[in-house]
């Protein structure tokens, strides 16, 4: 995972509640094998049909911020949604709640998601309105966000904060625990099915 | 200390915890499928690891695979995926239900099919309706890919332990109300990002007196409010469930595990950390009228005037206009099956409101069992034939419509009756139209061409058909309870 310290960028304000991973990728193009190329699918039918959709509007085309209404990123567990926004260029997601799916692909990904209230969320999508030029600033270690005259902290959980300013390789971490892995593995109930492979 | 059925769980799966960071949790079943794991097994590869515990992951194909033609009508980029699947399967020695298999579906209806799906279990998939075998008193969630990978290479999840949410449904359903009424009923109720963060266990008279299949329906739909699990503690109609299934165990381990089961539910005194109560009589047959599960109203009712903005979204994007009733909302296509409502049950349901009647002239209907079993059980009742010479499709098992990622898709504007779970924009085919209801629903609208009423049609009594599918165990499948969902 990419290591994640403090990103500073344009925001694009999406104003919409309830933006499920759907939208974010359509299933069409989760056929590929690859992680990476889901950008250019990125809102793929948004884009297409709604004239004036606020990531194909060009002042917000180099945004790396992404403002979002809440419950983003609700329903399928595709991760193909985090490596979407990844690929389009976003590092950070604002919004005043993730779903939990989502929300531990972003960190998977070394996305990083941001809560905030409902009110700072949409003092920064103002910001992104009246000058889509504003740079923000997203700083893990301090946990703060701040831009033209807004400075807020934010909460993240101390492990996922850690793993991120790293980039740890989580199946690494877990690895070093293997004496553990293998004692649990030894007292499991006997019944409890195997499958072999035939 | 007392503690609620998922604590217990969750302590009994602890390989490590530590102040301060998540927990290590044991997986005790990694089901895996060809859309979210061809790059989980790609970044093992580059990590030079390999996967740890092969014969405790089962995969199968469902998501892309055609219900017509085989593997030969996929498309070739769907094709590719269903070949990594089997190269990944074949490199890691794992156990593939392939198409064309006699085990083959959707991932979710197999698990407990194979009786792979017990009490007392973690399991996980890279799928957001992992929740369903939650019904069985395990606890299981969905993943991404990178937590794919993990499980694979370390058969744990590194995991923050969820909070506990007891919804108690007490009292009996009304007639013509399903399980599927129940979900519906209660995302309406909690609104779509309600559970969030919560292990939700279903308790209450009318819970315990659901089927197994219709636990799993309510399970299944816990996501749709945010929950990433859903569960039911395990009881009697639990054990006839799993006895004599493939995995399930046999002998003097049946009986061992018959007793570790039965302390499994939540202790008297155990305090959850939120509780939500509904009563039972107060649902009705609902049916979904905007872009998300939270959207619906009874079949009675009418489509609502917009709170907000995106409300007002919604009645575009499905060409609604706020009080028309919802019985005058006229379908072009009918789904019946899904992980969420493709069980045998759910097939004779729907089947019972076919019976005798006739699909309307302008509707298209197609009915997809959620697997190759479920099918062949459902033809040894004689079921396709019902639908058949009603004038639906009667198709081989997989996702299918529920998300339009193979040939099963809706065209643009298309409207459909569809018992799967999520209507969002274009979930079922760009442009689509999507309202989610219960299968006697989906075939009423069949019959009706439009959103209908069940409670006004008559089930019909099927013809009886003693004669068993060819299977691999013995008498206790299909046994008892008969459909109450």
């Amino acid at each position: 995972m990419r290591a994640f310290r403090r990103h500073e960028g344009r925001m694009a304000p999406l104003d919409r509640a309830n933006v499920d991973t759907d939208q974010i990728i359509p299933k069409q193009f989760l056929k590929r094998i690859e992680r990476s190329g889901f950008g250019p699918f990125l809102f793929y039918d948004w884009k297409r049909n709604e004239p004036g959709f606020v990531l194909s509007r060009p002042e917000y085309q180099s945004a790396s911020v992404l403002l979002a209404g809440p419950n983003f990123g609700c329903g399928s567990s595709r991760e193909h949604a985090a490596w979407a926004l990844e690929d389009a260029g976003f590092r950070v997601v604002i919004a005043p709640g993730f779903a939990d799916i989502f929300r531990s692909n972003c960190l998977e990904v070394g996305m990083l998601p941001v809560q905030l209230s409902e009110a700072s969320v949409r003092r920064l999508m103002e910001l992104a309105v009246e000058d889509p030029a504003t740079v923000v600033s997203v700083d893990l270690d301090a946990q703060t966000v701040t831009a033209a005259g807004f400075a807020e902290g934010f909460n993240v959980d101390p492990f996922s904060r850690q793993r991120m300013l790293h980039g740890w390789d989580t199946v690494a971490l877990t690895l070093r625990h293997e004496d553990d892995i293998a004692a649990y593995e030894a007292k499991r109930q006997p019944w409890l099915p195997r499958v072999t492979a035939g | 200390m007392s503690k609620t059925l998922a604590g217990k769980i969750w302590d009994g799966h602890l390989v490590r915890s530590v102040e301060g960071e998540p927990d290590l949790l044991f997986v005790d079943l990694h089901l895996i499928h060809e859309v979210t794991t061809p790059q989980a097994f790609e970044s093992l590869r580059l990590s030079g690891r390999r996967v740890r515990r092969p014969d405790l992951t089962v995969a199968t194909m469902d998501h892309n695979t055609p219900t017509r033609g085989g593997r030969a009508a996929a498309d070739e980029v769907g094709k590719r995926q269903l070949d990594a699947l089997e190269d990944n399967c074949s490199w890691a020695g794992i156990r593939l239900y392939e198409l064309g298999s006699r085990h083959q579906g959707i991932v979710h209806v197999i698990g407990p099919d194979l009786g792979l799906t017990q009490p007392g279990m973690v399991i996980v998939c890279g799928d957001s309706h992992t929740s369903t075998h939650g019904a069985f008193g395990a606890i299981a969630f969905g993943i991404g890919t990178s937590e794919v990978e993990h499980v694979l290479a370390t058969q744990c999840l590194i995991q923050r332990r969820p909070r506990d949410l007891a919804v108690t449904i007490d009292g009996s359903l009304p007639p013509g109300v399903v399980a599927k009424d129940v979900a519906l009923g209660l995302i309406a109720h909690c609104g779509i990002a309600g559970g969030q963060g919560c292990a939700v266990e279903y308790r209450g008279s009318t819970v315990r007196s659901l089927s197994m299949e219709g636990r799993m329906t309510i399970c299944n739909m816990s996501i749709e409010w945010g929950a990433r699990v859903g569960m039911v503690s395990a009881d009697d109609a639990t054990f006839a469930y799993l006895e004599g299934r493939r995995y399930a165990p046999t002998g003097s381990e049946w009986e061992r595990a018959l007793d570790s089961w039965r302390s499994l539910s939540t202790d008297d005194g155990a305090v959850f950390d939120r509780e939500i109560r509904l009563d039972a009589a107060q649902l009705a047959p609902f049916v979904t009228w905007g872009t998300n599960p939270g959207q619906a109203v009874p079949v009675t009712g009418r489509v609502p005037d917009p709170a907000d903005e995106n409300e007002e979204r919604a009645l575009r994007y499905m060409a609604l206009q706020p009080g028309t009733a919802v019985q005058d909302i006229p379908i072009d296509r009918v789904f019946i099956g899904s992980c969420t409502n493709s069980r045998l049950e759910d097939l004779r349901a729907a089947a019972e409101v076919a019976h005798g009647r006739h699909v309307h002239p302008r509707v298209r209907a197609m009915v997809v069992p959620g697997s190759a079993r479920v099918k062949l059980e459902a033809e040894a009742e004689g079921l396709d034939r019902v639908f058949t010479q009603a004038g639906f499709e009667w198709r081989d098992a997989g996702c299918s419509m529920c998300l339009g990622m193979n040939p099963d898709i809706l065209q643009p504007g298309e409207r459909c009756a569809s018992t799967s779970n999520r209507n969002f924009e274009g979930r079922q085919g760009a442009g689509g139209r999507t309202h989610l209801l219960s299968p006697p629903m989906a075939a009423a609208a069949a019959v009706a061409g439009h959103l209908a009423d069940v409670r006004e049609m008559a089930p019909s009594p099927l013809p009886t058909r003693p004669r068993r599918p060819r299977g691999d165990r013995p008498e206790a499948e299909g046994r008892g309870r008969g459909y109450t969902y």
